[in-house]
């Protein structure tokens, strides 16, 4: 819930201090508030969210923000809306997703995933390679065999020879690949949990170490997910 | 002062449409002639006065080149993009466009651009609209297609403006069509919209409940139509009359469009019947005669209709949803009533598809819809709302030609992204942007949106300044850019170039003129009809000089006559009304007496025993007679 004092303008049009989005007393529209999208629902920085309590509230405030309310007020009030509703749409689909929302709650937190970090992408723009990602220490030995796979798959596909046996290497390869990923979720929420416990009742030390999992969590599953599109793109390749 | 009406408008590519909301039901507002349907034709008659709708048609087929249909398709687009369709329009293109430019089309002795023309027919519908209402119009919701891009539909808001419309809002087809067929049924749901129109293709997946109207994906194609099946079935005829008759008639307009009338009336016979004719009249007198069946039809279309199919996969893919979890389909535009369509809608949807709405109607009937919700809803329509997507991937050109991707298709729009940028070089002032629309990885396959020049950054090192440059996507599905220097706080600048687009300036220019055009409009009436009295005027003296009574006339004044005659001949083919005007008075006084002695004559001849009838009096002057039958013994 919003605490007094962090939204702590008066309402534009009768005085009364503001809530979110609306005056509480005469219920206009306030201009967008700088609060992050946990904030601006009015939700604690959880990671375990109700999204069917989500998607009535993501309704209520459409149904109150969308320009087309405002389509005959003044230009300043739409051009708030539009702002607020922009936002709205930005926050609910970022929460929505369980992934977006947690990639959102660490960079929050001050914490960049491997994929996304500024340097990686400069790095990449001026050498015009594609970001390279560290192999997860864990599927080290994996990733090496079928690497060396996916290249026997491609070279014998130039020459247009069919290996049976090597395909089916490859296929058990990929479905435990997918099996790790479906893992690496579980995991994820596990860690979920982890964290909004620690945010009710741990310390600033335990909530790092949890960022940090978190993060590991999500670069490996980033991983297996890309390595997984490269095996389709070679199985799929003629 | 205006009526508070707003209107809802159907801009479509063969046929346009303007509605209201009528109690609580949407109503097309008909024209002069009764018809529901504009045909979306411009043409400029041989005085060069503008003709909208079925008038522009008939020309269409006499002067082609001063003729355009299916504007649509040239909206938002450059010479580059439309090479294929150039093949059979008649109209040229100014000889000076480069690429990345707005069109202009050469007809008469003016170029016009698509918004322009578009105006055009707006202009119309708002006529017909204030017909009805008795009162101005000022305010109207436009429908575009829901796979617009961004310069496709600014430049359909430019048509809307020069057309003397405040647009409140851009609404996209299919979700104006399922506002119509909502409002109908009141049913929650899964609801896919399949509408293929005449020069646009788009499939959207909605999500309805409890009066949310929510689309969760969209795809389609700005460049499939019925007009390509039409082209297609052209092409086969100008082959076959090239090998049957040895006519090459690819240049010949007049006789292409007389074929095109020919294969449109053919495509919409076989929607109903087996099999038809088509029997053209070639120039030369010869004719062009071929049964078609439908069998024959479906085969050669297919190609085309099958290019829906992909655009249909891909937009359950990204809605996550499988053909079996869409609980109706409902198909909208006139290349729906094709027997083969139907088919292969429900072929991929796995259900018979929901036709009872009218396909050319209910786009128009749910921007009404949507224009009565703008103006503060009514009873039916306040629980109402629409919650749309952008269609394309934003994205921003970075360093190796590569796009970055900034905001998703399908995300729900008002929808935003904020980037940071910095300079390159020292006491740097600018920096610019590239915004493209699509999903390509490379920034030459991706749409151009803009070129965005950030002035008046404050000069500092390099790498100092921090500009936060805030991409929005409004409820039009049109892009706002914004840029704030952090540091300073100051607003940057912005200066865009449009692609293919027309600059604010312009579109004020292109406004200020058509007050001068509805201003030229009623001159040009005045002129019109002035030189038809002009002409009448003429023909009695021609008359008038043939009878007995000129030769009464002292030659003084039968010189005096023929110079005011002269005179009168003289300025009656030219613009200049008050000439004309005192012409044609100038005359009417030196011939009164050549009038009277007219009548006189007519009465002494009925005096000589014959009768008024009898009596040969010729046409004279049309005023009515104003001597009686007398009766004489």
């Amino acid at each position: 819930m919003i605490m007094p004092g962090e939204a702590t303008s008066n309402c534009w049009s009768c005085g009364t201090m503001r809530a979110t989005h609306f005056c509480s007393a005469c219920g206009k529209v306030q201009p967008p508030a700088p609060v992050d999208y946990f904030m601006f629902f009015g939700l604690p920085r959880k990671l375990n969210l109700d999204t069917a309590l989500l998607e009535r509230e993501f309704y209520a405030l459409s149904r109150r923000l969308h320009p087309d309310v405002f389509a005959q007020a003044g230009s300043q009030e739409r051009a708030w809306s539009l702002e607020q509703s922009s936002m709205l749409n930005d926050a609910y689909r970022t929460l929505k997703d369980p992934i977006k929302r947690t990639a959102y709650l660490l960079r929050l937190e001050g914490v960049e995933l491997e994929e996304q970090s500024k340097q990686a992408t400069e790095k990449a723009r001026e050498t015009g390679e594609l970001k390279k990602q560290a192999v997860p220490p864990d599927l080290l030995e994996e990733v090496f065999e079928l690497n060396m796979h996916l290249e026997e798959l491609r070279m014998q596909k130039k020459m247009g020879e069919d290996d049976p046996a090597l395909l089916e290497e490859i296929g058990k390869a990929k479905l435990s690949l997918e099996e790790k990923y479906d893992a690496l979720f579980n995991e994820l929420k596990s860690e979920w949990t982890s964290w909004d416990q620690a945010v009710d009742s741990g310390s600033e030390e335990d909530r790092q170490k949890i960022l940090e999992r978190m993060l590991d969590v999500l670069n490996r599953r980033n991983y297996v997910r890309n390595l997984v599109r490269d095996v389709n793109e070679v199985l799929e390749s003629t | 002062m205006a009526s508070d009406h707003i209107v809802g408008i159907d801009l479509g590519t063969t046929n346009s449409l303007v509605a209201y909301m009528q109690g609580d039901v949407p109503a097309v507002i008909p024209g002069e002639d009764g018809s529901n349907l504009v045909p979306s034709v411009v043409a400029l008659d041989q005085k060069n006065q503008v003709v909208v709708g079925n008038l522009a048609r008939k020309y269409l087929i006499e002067t082609p080149e001063r003729a355009v249909y299916s504007v649509k398709r040239l909206m938002g687009r450059g010479v580059e993009d439309i090479q294929e369709e150039l093949k059979l329009f008649p109209f040229r293109l100014a000889d000076d466009l480069q690429a990345g430019e707005v069109l202009r089309i050469k007809i008469g002795e003016r170029d016009y651009t698509p918004p322009e023309i578009s105006a055009h027919i707006l202009r119309q519908l708002k006529r017909n609209a204030e017909r009805f209402f008795g009162g101005p119009i000022s305010k109207a919701v436009i429908t575009v297609p829901a796979y617009f891009n961004d310069a496709q539909r600014q430049a359909t808001k430019d048509a809307g403006r020069i057309a003397g419309l405040d647009v409140l809002r851009l609404v996209n087809e299919p979700t104006a069509a399922s506002l119509a067929y909502g409002l109908d049924k009141r049913k929650n749901g899964i609801v896919a919209v399949y509408d293929l129109g005449g020069g646009t293709f788009d499939i959207s997946i909605l999500k309805l409940h409890d009066g949310i109207f929510e689309v969760i994906a969209t795809n389609g194609d700005t460049h499939l139509g019925g007009d390509d099946i039409d082209n297609l079935l052209i092409t086969i005829a100008l082959d076959d009359i090239r090998g049957d008759l040895g006519l090459d008639l690819r240049r010949n307009g007049e006789a292409v469009q007389h074929i095109r009338q020919a294969v449109i009336e053919a495509k919409i016979a076989l929607s109903a019947e087996q099999a038809t004719k088509l029997d053209v009249e070639l120039p030369g007198g010869k004719r062009y005669q071929r049964e078609i069946t439908r069998a024959m039809f479906e085969q050669i279309v297919q190609p085309i209709i099958d290019r829906t199919v992909s655009p249909c996969k891909q937009a359950l893919k990204d809605a996550k949803l499988k053909p079996s979890e869409i609980d109706e389909v409902v198909l909208v535009g006139g290349s729906t009533r094709i027997p083969k369509v139907r088919q292969l809608v429900q072929d991929l949807f796995g259900r018979v598809p929901h036709t009872d709405l009218n396909p050319d109607e209910v786009v128009a009937l749910g921007a009404a819809i949507q224009a009565n919700i703008l103006g503060g809803g009514s009873e039916v329509t306040k629980e109402m709302l629409l919650l749309d997507v952008t269609p394309l991937s934003l994205g921003i050109e970075v360093a190796g030609g590569v796009t970055d991707k900034i905001i998703l298709r399908n995300s729900t729009i008002p929808a935003s992204a904020t980037q940071y940028y910095t300079t390159q070089v020292d006491g740097q002032t600018n920096v610019a942007i590239h915004v493209l629309q699509g999903e390509r990885e490379l920034a030459r396959d991706c749409r151009s949106l803009a070129r965005f020049d950030l002035k008046g950054i404050p000069p500092l090192a390099a790498g100092m300044p921090r500009i936060e440059v805030k991409f929005l996507i409004d409820a039009n599905g049109i892009l706002q850019v914004s840029a704030r220097e952090q540091r300073s706080g100051r607003e940057a600048q912005i200066e865009v170039q449009p692609s293919y687009g027309l600059t604010d300036e312009q579109v004020e220019n292109m406004l200020l003129e058509s007050f001068d055009f509805a201003e030229e409009d009623i001159r040009q009436r005045q002129v019109i009809e002035a030189r038809r009295e002009a002409e009448t005027i003429l023909a009695a003296l021609a008359k008038g000089k043939k009878s007995e009574a000129w030769q009464q006339l002292s030659s003084e004044e039968r010189r005096k006559v023929v110079t005011l005659e002269e005179a009168l001949v003289a300025v009656k083919d030219g613009d200049d009304y008050a000439a004309i005007r005192s012409a044609i008075d100038a005359l009417n006084q030196g011939t009164m007496h050549l009038a009277e002695l007219m009548m006189d004559g007519a009465v002494a001849v009925a005096l000589k025993g014959k009768t008024m009838d009898e009596a040969d009096l010729g046409e004279g002057p049309q005023a009515g007679h104003p001597v009686a039958k007398a009766e004489f013994e």
